[in-house]
């Protein structure tokens, strides 16, 4: 809270005093003594050192900041609420008594990135080994780097493909999966053939979207393995599959965690993906091919337009509901990470 | 159980390039042969196809016949998968599984072999560690990382592991050439013993190495810059050392070029 | 020692092991297609999608009980992954295909010199013409913006974790953060700006509330790939230029940082190819405007993912056509620039550290 002046210092505050001196570096003139050459050095260094160490302290107050901000509204709005914040699906912040809760969006967003890691880890995992391990070898790089150029199709362009050509197309699907999985209560679909703008249309568009990224930075971590681990496999009798299971996927597995969690942060924080194909409503429903449901960014997106007042406020606190479920994914996986550092291979 | 390998008219390919030339040679079962020769000269690929894990490398492939007993290594109907089961290979640096633990990495190739049992396993893992000469040293510390030792003793966790799944073969590619001489001579000592089992290859570098543990040495040559390795001859160690009948020879063991 | 023949026979001594012919994955994909049309056709499922899955699944079951018949199950189950990672391979390929063909023949009959040089000033919804100009603007300021802020910030943050903080209290704290930061939403990033500059400072919407919202998206992908460049540079350069008497932050400016430059610059282009994109904070912060704003520091102002969103919302038809026009042009940036910094990356590649 008392860090606002600093933050909101744009590029103006810090860095212009100091490129001058940069630049300006004088090269030690005179040849002397061992006091006099070091002092110009040590000046020059203590102001780069103090550049280099402000900026990082800079990131740190701004991370401070986004945590203070987003909690000092939250708390404006939750204490407007009139409902529980916690478990209330409805979102009436434009009517009267305000009542309001992250229960049903919070569920969205999980569910829909659920749904999204699901069909994209494993898929992503095959076309990483497919290019590393697989493929013939010109084809594999070029195939790197279409995965590369993918990874960086705008999310927009997905939810506008997901909405105009995705969703006609899985309603066959859907009927498919309510007809002979509708048994399984999550594919049940309580008025079939209605459009699928649902959770799970929502899932495989996050899927399609987060497939070029985990897919990027697994295979990175497969071209990695050591070539004499493989080949020990493999001179130990190990089919190529074998070799992978035993060379491969135990070298690369907190890359392929970290991989698959920097694909759940993307699926979770997603906005106009989903805004584009989803049909909204607040209501907890897990039946996922039912056009229901909604997630929390999606709600910040599509309602921000018509709120104001404690309605933006709430839209805010959904955001830290957002950010705090974010950090929670990335401390988890930096946790598992850590505990398996021992196994790493990373001095092999 | 150990086996002879008589190889002939074998030649070796990365891509169109020919990098061993027309290789015909008899290793007798329950030896060591040595294969010295300067750098370059295709004895470390030629040691590889020996368990057809020349074809590993992407675009690399083999013409020529190698026979284990009976049976040609290269015939149409032959798996490589079950070949490197049979003839096992120790690698220049040590590679221990990272991932595993010392004992993991000695049942690695059990495990692959769909060997389950736990009792079976302890004893292989045993049998093959003091094989190995590494079981008093590690006895207490069986479920540490195999990455934690030093690097003799990843070499002979190494050599452990080869033997753990009963070889006919044991093919070593300069397994000392990242080792101090302590460790050398531990694994010399090893190599001395595993010969009365398992028929022994061993590309080497050194030629003290070679005399001191070979019965057969053979010398490979090339006879330029981006020409084919060949084998120049093959004889007992002791005549190569001694009174080599090719010049080359001579002048390799000699010192005078390489 | 003999001992050791004991357990041999349950290796499998034998080399030869029956092996399928060559032919027969090729054979094993006719069969399950030809049954999966049939399937398809028969059951008359309207989408293709749903042939595709079910040859898909057909011919990974195909190949695993041929493969299990004939070769056993350990080569069963190497065939299984490997028809699984070549179906998951094709598989994936379709959509991500489709993506770029939809955009590519959707938006290519819209791009004229005019939907490149004109606005949406003026324009019908369901009336044809409009164009992107003022967004193309809007997307080209807001990021130059970000990028003056989060460039410098970025690069001495990755000097002072290789250079100062490595190992020390205050370098782990900003590591650990680096991380958090880039796992922030764009929304949150956007709520964020909101929060503080429009309803806390009471300022309006802008192009340049939007711009440090990106900036913060961007900074931590600068940070990380800066990094990445400087702890490749040899750790022998430094000592060398040290060890002549330089002073570490000459060495810093003159040695270390010359030699990463190339990778530097690429990872600040591929930063900026990332936050291109950023739809969702722009729609909170700089709010759209269908008139070309030059000034970024005042009045609304447009940006291409925006333009794709608000004509995409428009729903009729000539809308939507701009919304894939629109899609098209920021897929072109994205993606020049991204070949720019990779092959920039190439090229300025120090001899020996690119592998």
């Amino acid at each position: 809270m008392e860090t606002p002046r600093e933050t909101s210092a744009p590029p103006s505050d810090r860095e212009p005093h100091k490129t001058p001196n940069l630049a300006g570096s004088s090269p030690r003139r005179g040849r002397s003594s061992l006091a006099d050459s070091s002092g110009t050095g040590r000046r020059g260094d203590a102001i780069f050192k103090f550049a280099s160490s402000g900026s990082g302290i800079l990131l740190l107050v701004i991370m401070a900041a986004i945590a203070a901000f987003l909690t000092v509204r939250a708390i404006s709005a939750i204490s407007a609420d009139h409902g529980n914040f916690l478990t209330t699906s409805d979102w009436q912040t434009q009517a009267d008594p305000i009542t309001f809760g992250i229960a049903a969006i919070a569920t969205g967003t999980i569910v829909s990135a659920v749904v999204a890691m699901v069909i994209a880890v494993p898929v992503a995992l095959g076309i990483a080994l497919f290019i590393s391990h697989y493929a013939p070898r010109r084809i594999a790089q070029a195939l790197g780097y279409v995965v590369d150029l993918l990874a960086a199709v705008p999310s927009i362009v997905f939810g506008l493909w997901g909405a105009l050509f995705l969703v006609p197309h899985m309603l066959g699907v859907n009927a498919w999966l309510n007809q002979y999985f509708g048994w399984t209560y999550v594919f049940h679909q309580n008025e079939p053939g209605t459009q699928p703008r649902s959770l799970f249309t929502v899932g495989v568009v996050l899927a399609i979207m987060i497939l070029p990224i985990i897919t990027a930075v697994s295979r990175e971590i497969f071209l990695q393995v050591p070539r004499a681990h493989e080949e020990a496999a493999l001179a130990l009798g190990a089919t190529r599959w074998e070799m992978i299971r035993t060379a491969v996927i135990p070298f690369g597995r907190s890359g392929i965690i970290s991989a698959s969690m920097l694909g759940l942060g993307r699926a979770l924080g997603e906005t106009m993906a989903v805004a584009t194909v989803l049909s909204p409503s607040y209501v907890i429903n897990l039946h996922i091919l039912d056009p229901a449901g909604s997630t929390i960014a999606q709600t910040i997106a599509s309602q921000f337009g018509e709120s104001q007042g404690t309605g933006r406020d709430a839209l805010i606190a959904a955001g830290l509901v957002l950010f705090v479920i974010t950090l929670v994914v990335n401390g988890g996986a930096r946790m598992i990470i850590a505990r398996r550092k021992e196994y790493s291979g990373a001095d092999a | 159980m150990a086996k002879r390998i008589d190889v002939s008219g074998l030649n070796a390919y990365y891509g169109n390039f020919r990098a061993v030339e027309d290789i015909s040679m008899v290793v007798e079962p329950r030896t060591v042969t040595a294969f010295i020769g300067p750098s370059g000269c295709g004895k470390s690929t030629f040691l590889r196809t020996l368990n057809r894990m020349h074809e590993v490398i992407p675009g690399a492939r083999v013409e020529g016949k190698v026979m284990l007993d009976d049976e040609n290594l290269y015939g149409s109907n032959i798996d490589p998968v079950a070949v490197r089961r049979t003839v096992g290979m120790v690698f220049q640096r040590p590679n221990p599984f990272p991932t595993m633990s010392i004992k993991e990495n000695v049942a690695a190739g059990l495990k692959l072999n769909g060997v389950r049992n736990k009792k079976v396993v302890d004893e292989a893992v045993e049998r093959s560690l003091r094989g190995a000469n590494l079981w008093n040293e590690v006895k207490d510390r069986l479920d540490k990382p195999g990455a934690g030792l030093s690097g003799g003793q990843q070499q002979r966790l190494c050599i452990a592991r080869a033997i753990a799944v009963e070889p006919q073969v044991l093919l070593m590619d300069e397994p000392c050439s990242a080792l101090d001489p302590i460790s050398t001579l531990a694994i010399e000592d090893l190599i001395g013993q595993l010969k009365e089992q398992y028929t022994i290859v061993i590309v080497t570098h050194n030629m003290q190495q070679a005399a001191r543990v070979s019965d057969r040495t053979a010398f490979f040559n090339l006879s330029g810059v981006g020409q084919p390795g060949r084998l120049i001859e093959i004889d007992s160690t002791e005549k190569i050392f001694s009174n080599p009948s090719v010049q080359a020879t001579e002048d390799y063991i000699s010192g005078r070029f390489g | 020692m003999s001992s050791l023949a004991t357990s041999s026979r349950s290796l499998g001594s034998s080399l030869t092991e029956r092996r399928l012919p060559r032919w027969m994955p090729v054979a094993n994909l006719a069969l399950a297609a030809l049954i999966a049309i049939a399937l398809g056709a028969g059951f008359g499922f309207s989408s293709k999608l749903q042939w595709c899955l079910i040859g898909a699944i057909l011919f990974v079951a195909i190949q695993y009980t041929a493969s299990a018949l004939v070769e056993g199950r350990r080569h069963a189950k190497n065939t299984v992954a490997t028809s699984l990672v070549w179906v998951a391979f094709l598989l994936a390929l379709l959509p991500l295909i489709s993506v770029l063909w939809m955009t590519i023949s959707k938006g290519i009959g819209v791009i004229n010199a005019d939907f490149l040089t004109h606005s949406m000033n003026g324009v019908a919804i369901n009336q044809d013409g409009g164009g992107l100009y003022h967004a193309l603007i809007g997307t080209l300021e807001q990021v130059a913006l970000a990028s003056l802020f989060a460039a410098p910030v970025g690069i001495l943050t990755a000097v002072y974790l290789v250079e100062y903080g490595r190992g020390n209290r205050l370098g782990k704290a900003i590591s650990f953060f680096v991380d958090v930061m880039t796992g922030v939403p764009s929304i949150v990033a956007g709520l964020f700006i909101l929060s503080f500059w429009i309803i806390i400072l009471n300022m309006p919407f802008t192009g340049f509330a939007g711009a440090m919202a990106l900036a913060i998206l961007m900074l931590p992908v600068v940070v990380r790939s800066t990094e990445e460049m400087l702890k490749l540079v040899p750790n022998e350069l430094r000592e060398a230029s040290l060890a002549l008497g330089v002073p570490k932050w000459l060495t810093i400016t003159r040695v270390v940082l010359p030699t990463a430059l190339g990778g530097i610059v690429t990872g600040v282009m591929l930063a900026v190819a990332r936050i291109v994109g950023e739809t969702a904070p722009i729609l909170m912060l700089v709010f759209g405007a269908d008139t070309i704003n030059y000034n970024p520091f005042s009045n609304p102002q447009s940006s291409l993912p925006l333009y794709v969103w608000t004509e995409y919302g428009k729903g009729t038809d000539q809308s939507q056509a701009r919304a894939w026009g629109g899609a098209l042009v920021l897929i072109a940036v994205v993606m020049v620039l991204n070949l720019v910094a990779r092959g920039l990356a190439r090229w300025k590649a120090p001899k020996g550290l690119s592998r």
